[in-house]
Formats: C-alpha cells, sequence, structure tokens
C-alpha cells in the first residue's frame, strides 16, 4: 500500500531516478519526448524543468464505436520507448481493451478513479457515439452516451482519439446508420482535444498526452480542435515530393516513370493539399517511411467526413479542368498553386459528398 | 523476431538520377549559419532532423556530407545513444535510440561540447557522496537541489 501511494505522489524525476536512470538519461528522456511534442530543441531545459515535477495524471480511456485500430497504433508503437515511458507516468486507471478487470469490478476501477481524481483526470475516447438507438453500442448496459456524458463530468479535459472521435469518422459514413457523432458534438462544457487520424500516429497521441504532464495544460488547437504543433501545416506543404508538383512532375498511374521517379502523386488521389497531420515529419512504424514515400497518395483520413469525399483514386485529386491550365501561371509561385488547387478541391469535395460517389476497380487504372 | 529496419527494402534511384530529394543542401546551410553564430558569439544550436521533411536517401546525403570526425562517444542510459563529431569542428551528429536499438531522436548539435555529454551537477553530486561514502569520509555539504 506504501508502495502504491508512493508511487501516487512521487514525481516522475524522483521515479526515474529510483529506476537508476541518471540526469544525462532523464536529459535524453527530455529530449525525446521534446522531438515527440514537436517543440524545438531550445525548449529541452524547460521540459526537463517541467516533467522533474510533474506528478502521474489519472486518465480513463473509453472506446466506442471503433475498431480498436487506435489503440492498436499506440500499443504498437516502438516499445520500449519514451511512448512506454510516458505510459509509465499516467496512471490508465480504465481502459477495457487493456484493463484485466471486467464487468463490475471494471466499471468500479472507473468510477473510484473519477471520485479520487475529481476535476483532474484526463478522459481520452476513441469511436463515435451512436445517437440513432442507444443499444446500437453500450458498455456493461450503459450507452455510450449516458458514459461519455457521466464520465466527462468531472474531467479536466477530453481527448478524441482518431477520427471517429474527433469528427465521426467511419460509423459517421454516409448514410450513417447509428446516428453517429463526435465527442465534440456531445462535449461542449470542457475543453476536446481531437487528435484525428485513421488510426492517429502513435508519437501525436503520446505527444498530446506528454504535453499535459509536462505543462499541465493542453496544447494550442487548430480550428478543428487538433493541436497545432502536430496538425497545423498540410501533408503537401511538408511533403519532400511537393517540388516535383511544383515543377507540374505528376506520376500518372502507380506503374509509370513519374511513379518509380517518385514524382508527385496529385492526379493519383493525394489527398495532401487538404490534410492536415504530421505524417511526413513524424512518419510511421518508428520512422521507417509513410503512405507516399511508400507509394501511395495521403488518404486524407485526419480529415472531417474523408470517407464520403469522392474516392481515393479520383474524385477530389484529379480536377475536371486542367489543373496545369487552371493554375499553370502561378506555377513559379508554388504556395498560391497549392492555395487554388484547394479552393477547386473544396468545390469537388462539396459535390462529391453530395454525390455520395464510389469508387469501382476501374477507377484504379484511371489517369486524368 | 526481425526488426522492421532488418527487412532490406530500399528504393532505388532510376536512369542515373542521385536517390536523394537534394534536402540536405539546405539542411547544410542551416548548419553553416549556426557555426558561424557559434564561432563569433559561442552561441549553440540544435536541429531536430525528426521535424525535417527528408525523403528517401536526403538523410544518408546529410550524414555524408558532414563526413566524420575524430571523437565517438557512446552514451548507455535508457538505451544506446552515439554521439559523433562530423567532419566539421563544432558540429555534431547525436543519435538517441532506445533499449531496442530504434531511433528515438536525432539531431545535429551546433556546439563545442555536446550537451548530454557534460557531466550534470546532480550525478556529479550524487558522485561525490558515493566516493566519500566508499572512503568512509564525512559527505560534503552542497548548495543547491540534490537528488536523496
Amino acid at each position: 500500500m506504501a508502495d502504491e501511494l508512493k508511487r501516487f505522489t512521487q514525481t516522475l524525476g524522483e521515479s526515474l531516478r529510483e529506476r537508476g536512470v541518471s540526469r544525462r538519461g532523464f536529459l535524453k528522456f527530455c529530449t525525446a519526448t521534446a522531438s515527440m511534442m514537436a517543440l524545438p530543441p531550445s525548449m529541452v531545459p524547460a521540459v526537463a524543468a517541467a516533467l522533474e515535477q510533474a506528478r502521474r495524471p489519472s486518465v480513463i480511456w473509453l472506446s466506442f464505436q471503433e475498431c480498436t485500430g487506435c489503440t492498436e497504433s499506440l500499443t504498437r508503437s516502438h516499445s520500449p520507448t519514451v511512448e512506454s515511458l510516458i505510459f509509465d507516468h499516467i496512471s490508465l486507471d480504465y481502459h477495457h481493451t487493456l484493463q484485466a478487470a471486467a464487468g463490475e469490478a471494471a466499471e468500479a476501477a472507473r468510477e473510484a478513479a473519477m471520485q479520487e481524481n475529481e476535476g483532474k483526470y484526463l478522459v481520452v475516447v476513441d469511436g463515435s457515439i451512436p445517437l440513432a438507438n442507444p443499444g446500437f453500442s453500450t458498455i456493461a448496459g450503459v450507452s455510450n452516451l449516458q458514459m461519455l456524458e457521466e464520465t466527462v463530468a468531472g474531467a479536466a479535459a477530453v481527448i478524441a482519439v482518431g477520427t471517429c472521435a474527433a469528427f465521426g469518422g467511419l460509423p459517421h459514413a454516409k448514410p450513417n446508420p447509428t446516428g453517429a457523432v463526435a465527442v465534440s458534438d456531445i462535449v461542449h462544457n470542457k475543453p476536446v482535444v481531437n487528435v484525428s487520424g485513421c488510426p492517429p500516429i502513435p508519437t501525436v497521441i503520446t505527444g498530446v498526452l506528454a504535453h499535459f504532464l509536462t505543462f499541465g495544460a493542453l496544447p494550442e488547437l487548430d480550428a478543428l480542435g487538433r493541436p497545432m504543433v502536430f496538425f497545423g501545416q498540410s501533408i503537401h506543404d511538408r511533403c519532400y515530393r511537393r517540388p516535383f508538383y511544383d515543377k507540374g512532375l505528376f506520376a500518372e498511374s502507380f506503374d509509370d516513370e513519374g511513379a518509380r521517379k517518385g514524382w508527385c502523386l496529385y492526379r493519383l488521389g493525394c489527398k495532401g493539399p487538404m490534410t492536415y497531420n504530421a505524417c511526413a515529419t513524424t512518419k510511421w512504424n518508428q520512422g521507417t517511411s509513410w503512405p507516399v514515400e511508400s507509394g501511395h497518395g495521403c488518404l486524407g483520413c485526419s480529415e472531417p467526413n474523408f470517407w464520403d469525399t469522392g474516392g481515393f483514386y479520383n474524385a477530389l485529386s484529379i480536377p475536371e479542368s486542367d489543373i496545369t491550365r487552371s493554375v499553370g501561371v502561378l506555377a513559379a509561385a508554388g504556395v498560391a498553386v497549392g492555395a487554388a488547387a484547394g479552393v477547386l478541391h473544396r468545390s469537388k469535395r462539396a459535390n462529391a459528398a453530395a454525390k455520395h460517389e464510389k469508387v469501382t476497380i476501374d477507377d484504379l487504372d484511371k489517369t486524368s | 523476431m526481425q526488426k522492421l529496419q532488418d527487412i532490406a527494402v530500399r528504393v532505388e534511384a532510376t536512369d542515373g538520377l542521385p536517390l536523394n530529394h537534394a534536402n540536405a543542401t539546405p539542411i547544410m546551410h542551416e548548419i553553416l549559419h549556426a557555426l558561424r553564430k557559434l564561432v563569433a558569439q559561442g552561441e549553440p544550436t540544435t536541429i531536430d532532423l525528426q521535424a525535417i521533411p527528408f525523403g528517401p536517401g536526403d538523410e544518408d546525403d546529410l550524414l555524408d556530407l558532414l563526413g566524420s570526425g575524430e571523437i565517438i562517444v557512446e552514451l548507455n542510459s535508457l538505451g544506446s545513444s552515439i554521439i559523433r563529431e562530423s567532419a566539421y569542428s563544432g558540429v555534431w551528429i547525436v543519435d538517441h535510440r532506445n533499449a531496442d536499438d530504434q531511433r528515438i531522436a536525432l539531431h545535429i548539435e551546433i556546439a563545442q561540447v555536446p550537451m548530454i555529454i557534460q557531466s550534470q551537477s546532480e550525478d556529479m553530486a550524487d558522485a561525490l557522496h558515493r566516493l566519500e561514502d566508499q572512503l568512509n569520509l564525512n559527505r560534503t555539504e552542497i548548495a543547491g537541489p540534490r537528488p536523496e
């Protein structure tokens, strides 16, 4: 009991020292944490000072209408790592996929964490919430809506992990049979951070948790409630293939000369220009690669309604008009081209969404 | 179990083109500016390469351009870290790995000595007390915060 109590009252610095981690090791931990939070290296001393004093926050993780891909993303990330160390320093008091307890014991753990940490705990949600019929998704006989409202009432903040929780995601795709909505459609009186992606990048999930652990506050958010440090720039603007776009060099099919030379995948359906996420820099699988580097366009999975934007391989990114003719006169100003293309695509996206276009196998072979 | 990085998948250059996306040169210029600042004002700079949108081949190209200097230091704490001076004195490559040898941070540090190599005051205070204990001497009072 005393050990358990100590575990909760120790600061992160004390806990690491007790485990034999030197100050150098702690600085290394802080360096990797700052990098994970997308903070500049000059912030490492500030991160070290804050983490030295950080105490374990309680986290309650609720899974609603979801595929568990978000939890898979997180738990399949490299281990043991900074992420796992961060997880050693939060108190994950409820996660019905990961916890050993089940049934009443599991629900009792959630209620106890809520009571003991009133006003201070974080709620992480993955999955959307069905409103058409509460019976579509329940946990221990409690509807998702009721559990969310009850759990969020005493929380410090809510982190909506994955596009389902952030924007409704796949369950929200037309015709939305369950009446799925996002967390932010229900929670209005608490700060909600959207960590979108299908799934989100694991280091982005832990980056947000680390930010709360480090600074005791949530990071700055964009208009869609996503952390600016990770979602502040479009995939297109951070893409290493961007110079090819600016030069008008495009792959026209997945096996042509352009594809082999690594040219821009814009005409093959890449949603990079309208997608905001950190894939281009953070990458996936321990920084090994990311979709565009593997030769496939971005699907736009961190944006609202990405399932209903008219097909991953055509609709939005293969404009009916000739993009180079429409905006080609601005070719010297790459950013302007991107902005013009963005406008074109927004209108096409609205059309596609309205028509609910479907992708066929033939579409995969289409070129512009 | 085979690690992801052990799988021999690599992008090959076509038609004699170099296998990189020319992103190393701008970073070399950034390093140049940082080195000028270090030489003129003694002000160090750190560049986080994980924040740079490199394409295939860019990182190898940059590390080739930086070359190898006289010093390689290995730090063993929470996994191994290799701190290597480049062919340009004052320009260091700091490669932090976890216990599974997976990279957790890659920095270019432009400094006389990278911060992580320097002995830390908390570790030195702890070392002083351990040494005094070993020699059965009274512990020296140390001003400021130190480990328990």
